[in-house]
């Protein structure tokens, strides 16, 4: 009855409240239970927002904030030496991170130690959301992202979700960001696999 | 059918299909999404029949609900916290004059200090208003319980508050079963009031009563407030017919046999369903969802066979104690039950597993004092109590 249970972080703007909402639709549109919910602030832009999800086989009842992730999603890597990012991770946890260094470069040696080099991905979201939206939102790229390092949710409910709560043309462009972001993952995946 | 909704909109749409015809309000977090939703809803069409009313304030929000009530209309609206506050003088009108608006609360702390997050300090601070007021624990509960807040109060001409965990419902995306228009009008009839304002039928509610008449007025109140728990109970048990879901007015969970029982409303009994299933140590839980009129014999029934009882509470009452806990006491007077208060949650703050936790484990060593406090920093208001013991001197 244990939920998978994420916690996203990044800074006002950037959609981390959004990304929490999507993904609880894609795992409920897998058939599972979801729940989705962000941590508080006075919304505004470039300020810290912390949000959260579970996907569970069974009813989530729990109301907590999420303190203990099975995933960390960071949408801002400036956020690591500021806000506790990695607290509670559970062993063992996948990492997301957004940025085009690698975790070497971010100074997370002892963390790659901890969770394993194929639990931790280093994205560049904000590029790919750039080059295929237009606009540097990350969001929608990360949950691409966090699929293929968790397989958590499906592809394609996540597509689904996306086209549920965009426009059309909005849409269309964050899910050829997305599969950019999953194709990113799986393909670092198969060459840690492969060395 | 099943959605993953977010909490206000699914309040929204309920509240749509409960055919409302008058929605004045006015927008404060955490109950905005709620109100906007409406809002919207009524400017596209999707609400034929409905009128949406922006006005300046809360106050001018229940002082047009009171208006648009007593021409027969059914009306709603939404509020939290400050918005609360600002409404209370009107707040009491509703009940007086026989209005049976309905009203989300979406419960937010009370300044100063200015705190924008969750507790239960508005609708408590609003206790001895006269509505009917029930809890919801989750967004499926707070959504069933509108639809049966509106036959409440109608069938009765009493106001009904319902009070939804600000953020942690409200903004909580969650599978919900949103029900279905047919379902609606199957339970809820359209609105026959007692008595309408009509200007080719003119005559005047809420005149003065002076000494000679006051208190039976407001005996009459109370007992046909009190008459809400069994209609209730009647309204629950057709909505379970239904729909297969359960509004009661208590919600007990491993309770039989139980020598400890936990008393809460609201989103945290969900956490402590999770809490007691990890102990599986004989400690049971009680939800209270109908907090007006208090369920006095239920509740007693209820925990008189527990040893001890532990009320977690989102506020309190400054100088005295616990809010909810005085409802217990009250209910067990007599009993040699011992009833803790521990208030949890205050201005936003994470109401955890292990913190709950801590509070049974330090229950079952006896350590758990008469009132406390969950989560407190002690080192920190220590210090500074010693600092302001030093400044009086």
């Amino acid at each position: 009855m244990t939920a998978f249970e994420i916690r996203l972080h990044g800074r006002g703007g950037q959609g981390v409240v959004t990304a929490a909402e999507l993904l609880s639709v894609a795992a409920f549109l897998d058939g599972h239970e979801a729940q989705a919910f962000p941590s508080f602030g006075s919304e505004r832009m470039g300020a810290p927002v912390t949000s959260f999800c579970r996907i569970s086989t069974t009813a989530i009842r729990t109301h907590e904030p999420v303190s203990r992730p099975h995933a960390v999603v960071i949408a801002d890597a400036t956020l690591l030496h500021h806000v506790d990012v990695f607290g509670g991770l559970r062993a063992p946890a996948f990492v997301l991170i957004n940025s085009v260094r690698t975790a070497a470069e971010l100074g997370l040696t002892d963390l790659v130690a901890q969770v394993g080099e194929s639990q931790l991905r280093c994205v560049p979201a904000t590029d790919l959301a750039r080059k295929h939206v237009g606009r540097p939102l990350p969001n929608v790229c990360l949950l691409g992202a966090l699929a293929a390092l968790t397989g958590q949710v499906t592809r394609d409910s996540l597509a689904t979700a996306v086209h549920e709560r965009f426009p059309e043309r909005v849409a269309a462009a964050n899910v050829v960001a997305l599969d950019a972001a999953y194709a990113h993952v799986r393909a670092g995946m198969a060459e840690a696999t492969n060395a | 059918m099943r959605e993953q909704l977010e909490g206000s909109r699914a309040i929204a749409e309920t509240v749509g299909r409960c055919r409302v015809e008058v929605v004045p309000a006015y927008p404060i977090t955490p109950q905005t999404h709620i109100v906007e939703a409406v809002g919207a809803m009524a400017k596209d069409g999707t609400l034929p029949g409905c009128e949406f009313v922006t006005v300046e304030s809360e106050f001018a929000a229940m002082s047009a609900a009171i208006g648009a009530s007593a021409t027969g209309a059914r009306t709603y609206t939404a509020t939290a916290s400050q918005g609360l506050l600002y409404m209370a003088e009107a707040l009491f009108n509703a009940p007086g004059l026989g209005l049976p608006i309905v009203m989300t609360v979406a419960n937010r702390a009370i300044g100063a200090p200015i705190n924008i997050w969750n507790d239960h300090s508005d609708s408590m601070s609003q206790r001895d208003c006269g509505w009917i007021k029930v809890y919801a624990e989750s967004n499926q509960v707070a959504a069933d319980l509108h639809v049966l807040a509106f036959r409440l109060a109608e069938t009765l001409n009493v106001p009904a508050m319902v009070c939804m965990d600000g953020f942690l419902l409200t903004h909580a995306f969650e599978p919900i079963d949103v029900p279905d228009a047919s379902l609606v009008d199957r339970f809820l009839p359209h609105r026959r009031p007692q008595q309408q304002l009509d200007p080719d039928d003119p005559v005047t509610i809420g005149a003065m009563v002076g000494p000679e008449a006051f208190a039976e007025v407001r005996y009459l109140a109370h007992s046909q407030l009190r008459r809400a728990e069994e209609v209730h109970a009647t309204l629950a048990s057709e909505w379970t017919r239904l729909t297969g879901r359960d509004v009661a007015a208590l919600a007990p969970y491993r309770i039989e046999g139980a020598e400890t029982v936990v008393v809460a409303l609201g989103s945290v009994t969900g956490t402590l369903q999770d809490v007691l299933d990890e102990r599986d140590d004989g400690t049971g839980l009680l939800n209270l969802r109908l907090y007006r009129p208090f369920p006095n014999a239920a509740v007693r029934a209820a925990l008189s066979g527990a040893r001890r009882v532990i009320v977690v509470e989102r506020a309190f009452a400054p100088g005295a104690g616990g809010v909810v806990s005085a409802d217990v006491q009250t209910a067990l007077a007599g009993t040699d039950v011992e009833v803790t208060t521990v208030v949890a949650g205050l201005g936003g703050r994470p109401v955890t597993t292990a913190a709950l936790h801590g509070m049974l484990d330090a229950a079952a060593a006896g350590y758990l004092p008469p009132f406390d406090f969950l989560d407190l920093d002690r080192k920190l208001v220590e210090r500074e109590l010693a600092h302001l013991r030093g400044g009086a001197s």
